[in-house]
């Protein structure tokens, strides 16, 4: 068997159960932030966008373990992400050049 | 035996980086997989608020039932973990009663899926009524279609460990199906919050 000195600590259903009350707290926040859109108006969009960062986050780092594995499968997912939101403000870019904005109703 | 969470590879594999092949696999995938989302939420928008005609999203979208969907498959990846944590600790009745709640939560959320997607067909919203119908049908269609791909995949799993072919010594191997179920949770993450809850 070949083991990395550099193995963490892992974490058990305490950890997992956490993570659980956290996304629960995030969604109903996030829900929370749809009903009251029109109060929060603008603020509407990046807050919603910052409770779903924190759910991708708390999913990809302590379910799927990337916190705790090897860097080199960190690296390649946000490879993976970069060139997909690259690509997504790449296309906002020229929609905004040429007069047509994303999300315009 | 191999351990999930830490750097260990299974018995008798030995790779360059130290990373089980099986799981480097996964995570390329996943990366692509990530462009192949990322590519269709971007034809989502592209269209975004450009609908001639009804039924528009407004009009058809179910907050408080895709609340519920988006909570069922949070729950489902909770579930996994927990499968995975008992696979981990050799705790075989514990490994299949998780596994079959996260199988169970995944059909629930598919199911609530088909549900959405028959109301929106009988308000006359169909894949060629309008370009919200198309954009909105192709995206979570093809998530659904995830799902449905995860389903199959743990239902195999969790026979396997009922006649003893799975057992805690393949535990690299179920992690790396936890990393799919996972993703499909995360890409609803994405889904939900721009699809659904962002703001026209």
């Amino acid at each position: 068997m070949h083991e990395h000195p550099t193995a963490h600590a892992q974490p058990g259903p305490a950890t997992w159960v956490r993570v659980l009350i956290l996304l629960t707290i995030a969604t109903i926040l996030e829900v929370l932030t749809y009903v009251f859109e029109s109060t929060l108006g603008v603020l509407t969009a990046p807050i919603l966008m910052i409770f779903a960062a924190v759910k991708f986050v708390l999913v990809v780092a302590y379910y799927m373990h990337l916190k705790f594995d090897n860097r080199i499968l960190t690296g390649i997912f946000a490879w993976g992400m970069l060139i997909a939101i690259s690509i997504f403000a790449a296309m906002a870019a020229i929609y905004h050049i040429y007069g047509q904005p994303l999300l315009t109703p | 035996m191999s351990h999930a969470t830490g750097h260990t590879l299974p018995a008798g594999e030995h790779t360059v980086t130290g990373i089980s092949h099986n799981r480097l696999l996964m995570w390329t995938f996943l990366a692509s997989d990530c462009m192949f989302f990322g590519s269709l939420i971007w034809v989502y928008f592209a269209y975004r608020g450009r609908y001639f005609e009804g039924p528009y999203p407004r009009e058809v979208l179910d907050i408080p039932y895709t609340s519920v969907s988006a909570a069922v498959l949070l729950l489902s990846s909770f579930a996994i973990v927990m499968a995975l944590t008992a696979l981990e600790r050799a705790d075989m009745r514990g490994f299949r009663g998780w596994l079959l709640g996260t199988i169970l939560l995944g059909a629930l959320f598919l199911g609530g899926q088909y549900y959405e997607f028959t109301t929106f067909y009988h308000e006359g919203l169909t894949l060629t009524s309008n370009l919200f119908g198309t954009t909105f049908f192709v995206l979570t269609g093809f998530h659904g279609t995830h799902v449905f791909i995860g389903i199959v995949w743990l239902l195999v799993q969790w026979l396997l460990s009922l006649f003893g072919k799975l057992t805690p010594a393949h535990v690299e191997r179920f992690f790396v199906t936890t990393l799919y179920w996972h993703f499909v949770d995360i890409v609803w993450i994405i889904i939900f919050m721009l699809v659904y809850l962002m703001p026209y």
